[in-house]
């Protein structure tokens, strides 16, 4: 509430700095603009910035620190007996203390000291919001008198509005790197945390995935095992047979395209293949879990096949069809890359269309269609709604495209959907597969963007 | 004298086989391309197909007429359920026995006294009358209705018994029972009962999360590809962002929910299933598609544009600011509503933080517990319910919609202002 407050004061002080700078920037040389050393409207942006700017760090910073300070001062205020403890059950006070704040009941009785740790969370909460708004406004009330005393008609305004424009622009451009660190961080974090209960090669290597831990150690089956072969191997099975379909398919449908099809047909037939491809995956799932699954499980029985309900082969054909636009834009580029001279060389020895195509256009399009297919892999690897509502959750270690297997990205949307404990080795064991996926994609798609790159400059 | 023909090789027996033969081949290769393009065009029909022809039932409802005797003093201990199902009950001649009767309590659905509660409270006077009112049927009613629970089929195998159906004819016969425009399904929130389910919420939740996505993606994507695009020096660092932002397009998405969870949900301590956390790692995931797109825009406007404006005096940023941004902003705005469009699309990040609950309530803040569209569907497509299949159909109709929306604008707008140099 405070915080939307001050929101709107800070935009409105800043839209208010803007027309103070300006105006005293104009009055300051009685109106002849020429002798301003940058126009007016830098002179208002500046005092805007100083305005708006160092408030709203106040404020990010703030909102970053709030929840730990207030906490921490609340725990200071608490007797020892309940602070003292391992970090357990301090973070367990902590829950405690937030749901009351919050006014979320639990289960058991508060103890007395509790609720009244809480309560005093949510007082210091609301003086806090309360100071943050009063100090907010300060600051910039502050900023927007001290950038207005120093308007002058030799301040070089636009250089310092420019400048700060300059460093906001290479921060945001620096936003994409610190996302490639937060992932690389985050999931290398926890997957240590991982395989410090789990030995690395018994991950990699091991051929038996269960990941079910038991409460108890007497019970039965109580160690998880997790050895993620078998989660590999339906992976590669699956992203196999969708290769298998939209490779031949995409590749043919590319040439088809650009090679054959008269300008008329082709607007027909781009508009197809892109709304193939914006179709979002979960229905391409939902179509493979009750459309397909189904229908090859039926035509399989009829020819005296057992086939599981949750076939390999469904999921990878839908997953195939899903990357058949992918393929075919991509080898489309690649192929109207090749220089039409080569074409025209080959026409002249007399070579038909197809042959030209076969024996010098793919040729050379050659590493770009196989960066283009490794793309296509790396994305039928990553594809996760289609395999975890048509494939099979069970790990079983088989090359039979009609038995149901589960894959890696399976596994992870599974082990973390729903409320687990979040240091359980079972809820850590997504993030090692979610490492060894990021370092298989990353590894495939930076070769193929190489490849791209490369292939690109050979023709230009 | 007579001149030898000779007939050239090129009209050989062999050569005109062999000739034969390649424009064989030559045709057999056309029509791989047109069976591929054919397989493709294919797919999309069926798969369209199987989703509208499973789907379209959902929109409408079956409900039943009753006429409900309001006695005050039912109404004053609010025991609507009773009230309709003695109305119920004087509807259906076979109603005379006590098994019978709690059979056909199932006809109605849970939702109904609700219903009917809202109604008098909307309304107190008509407490004491007699009132004709339409209230939902329970769902198994309505997939009987669409000929989805066949009678053919023996009692022990039907999710319907007898004396169910035998009801459902005498209701039919005197006309209590119609189809109506299912407008639940736009006006309310999950439910455990398909009749009861809507999209509503997880609309809601999208739209939030959406809102969010942009916020954060859109401004710094289109800052992020002007620095790189017009101020960035050509050197191995600025190489290094760009290789990052196009590996980073090919992130799998769940990749990106993971992070999610470990940074926001783990670290920041920010709150489960929340549009503001689902926003923020859509945020990310379409940051790299709009910096390509403004990228591509931006690299469109051509040098001269920006040579004339410094030339008379404007300095880079004003160049950029005044001339190049406003040029290329339809290509950036067709990007970022591409973008815009996968992300409303894109479920597996959002599964990862949790925003896969079964919330009734339609969400009404950014902290509040949400879903979207699409995990919607998913949560749908686990159900068991014939109805829910259907339902899940009409949700991604809906959802198709939206995307064919948005695909439409940018299209349109590509079109309006698209300009050649």
């Amino acid at each position: 509430m405070q915080l939307t407050v001050l929101l709107i004061i800070l935009a409105l002080l800043t839209v208010i700095g803007y027309q103070m700078g300006r105006s005293r920037a104009v009055a300051s040389v009685g109106g002849r603009i020429v002798e301003l050393h940058s126009v007016p409207s830098y002179h208002g942006f500046y005092v805007a910035l100083w305005a708006g700017l160092p408030a709203l760090l106040l404020f990010a910073f703030w909102g970053a620190s709030e929840g730990w300070l207030v906490m921490q001062m609340v725990l200071s205020g608490l007797p020892d007996r309940l602070v003292n403890g391992d970090a357990q059950s301090l973070g367990l006070l902590r829950a405690d203390i937030l749901n009351l704040a919050h006014g979320v009941t639990t289960g058991r009785e508060p103890d007395p000291e509790v609720v009244a740790a809480a309560e005093r969370y949510v007082r210091l909460h609301a003086l806090g919001d309360w100071s943050l708004l009063v100090i907010g406004c300060c600051v910039a009330i502050g900023g927007l008198l001290y950038a207005r005393r120093r308007i002058d008609p030799d301040l070089r305004a636009r250089n310092r509005v420019e400048r700060t424009v300059n460093i906001a622009l290479v921060i945001c451009s620096l936003v994409a790197i610190l996302t490639t660190i937060g992932i690389v961080l985050s999931l290398l974090f926890e997957a240590i945390r991982f395989f410090a209960v789990v030995n690395p090669l018994d991950f990699l290597f091991g051929t038996h995935w269960s990941p079910q831990m038991a409460m108890r150690a007497d019970q039965v089956g109580s160690s998880g095992s997790f050895g993620a072969i078998p989660l590999f191997a339906g992976t590669l099975l699956i992203t196999g047979i969708a290769m298998a379909v939209a490779v031949p398919v995409g590749l043919m449908a590319a040439i088809f395209m650009s090679e054959y099809a008269s300008p008329g047909l082709r607007t027909w037939l781009k508009p197809i293949l892109e709304v193939l491809a914006g179709i979002p995956t979960v229905v391409y799932g939902f179509f493979a879990a009750l459309t397909m699954a189904p229908f090859v499980r039926d035509v399989g029985n009829s020819l005296g096949l057992s086939v599981s309900s949750e076939s390999a082969l469904a999921a990878g054909f839908v997953m195939g069809v899903m990357i058949i636009p992918f393929v075919s834009s991509l080898s489309d580029d690649v192929i109207n890359a090749v220089p039409q001279s080569l074409r025209d060389g080959s026409y002249g020895l007399g070579a038909t269309k197809s042959e030209t195509i076969r024996l010098v256009v793919l040729p050379a399009a050659l590493p770009g269609i196989v960066a283009a297919i490794m793309l296509a892999v790396s994305r039928a690897i990553g594809e996760t709604m289609i395999v975890t509502m048509a494939a099979g959750l069970t790990a079983n270690l088989t090359a039979n495209p009609l038995d149901a297997v589960t894959t890696v990205t399976t596994q992870i949307a599974t082990l973390l959907v729903g409320d687990q404990e979040f240091d359980s080795p079972k809820t850590l064991s997504a993030f090692g597969l979610g490492l060894v996926l990021f370092v298989v994609t990353l590894t495939l798609n930076m070769v193929a963007l190489r490849v791209v790159q490369k292939y690109r400059e050979k023709y230009d | 004298m007579s001149v030898a023909v000779t007939k050239s090789r090129y009209q050989s027996e062999e050569f005109s086989a062999r000739l034969r033969r390649r424009y064989a081949a030559e045709r057999r290769f056309r029509i791989a391309g047109m069976v591929a393009v054919g397989i493709a065009s294919l797919m999309l029909v069926v798969l369209l197909g199987s989703i509208i022809s499973k789907g379209y039932t959902a929109f409408w409802q079956a409900q039943i007429r009753l006429e409900v005797t309001l006695d005050k003093q039912q109404v004053e201990e609010r025991n609507y359920t009773a009230l309709l199902r003695q109305a119920l009950y004087a509807q259906v001649p076979t109603a005379t026995d006590r098994a019978t009767r709690r059979s056909l309590n199932d006809l109605l659905s849970s939702g109904a006294p609700y219903e009917l509660e809202a109604k008098v409270n909307a309304n107190p006077s008509l407490v004491g009358t007699t009132q004709t009112v339409w209230v939902r049927a329970d769902d198994e009613i309505d997939q009987f209705m669409k000929g989805f629970i066949r009678r053919d089929v023996p009692e022990s195998e039907r999710r319907l018994n007898d004396v169910k159906i035998a009801a459902i004819d005498a209701l039919v016969a005197n006309g209590s029972i119609r189809s109506t425009f299912n407008t639940t399904l736009f006006t309310a929130g999950d439910s455990r009962e398909p009749e009861q389910a809507g999209i509503l919420g997880a609309v809601v939740g999208s739209a939030l999360t959406l809102v969010v996505t942009m916020l954060l993606s859109v401004p710094i994507g289109i800052a992020a590809a002007v620095y790189l695009e017009e101020f960035a020096p050509k050197n191995r660092w600025t190489d290094l962002i760009e290789v990052n932002i196009n590996n980073l397009a090919a992130v799998p998405s769940i990749i990106f929910g993971l992070l999610g969870l470990a940074v926001f949900l783990g670290f920041f301590g920010l709150p489960r299933s929340a549009p503001l956390v689902g926003g923020l790692v859509m945020a990310l995931m379409t940051l790299p598609v709009i910096i390509i797109a403004s990228r591509v825009a931006l690299k469109a406007v051509p040098p001269s544009i920006r040579e004339a404006a410094l030339g008379v005096g404007a300095s880079p940023l004003q160049t950029v600011t005044h001339h190049v941004l406003p040029l290329a902003l339809p290509g950036i705005l067709t990007g970022t509503i591409i973008g815009m469009a996968r992300a409303l699309g894109e479920t597996a990040p959002l599964l990862m933080i949790g925003m896969v609950a079964f919330i009734v309530d339609i969400p009404g803040g950014l902290t509040d517990s949400a879903t979207a569209i699409p995990v919607q569907i998913y949560m749908w497509a686990d159900s068991p319910e014939r109805a829910f299949t259907e339902r899940t159909s009409a949700a991604i109709m809906i959802l198709l919609a939206f995307l064919i929306l948005m695909n439409g604008l940018a299209v349109f707008l590509r079109k309006k202002f698209e300009r050649r140099w």
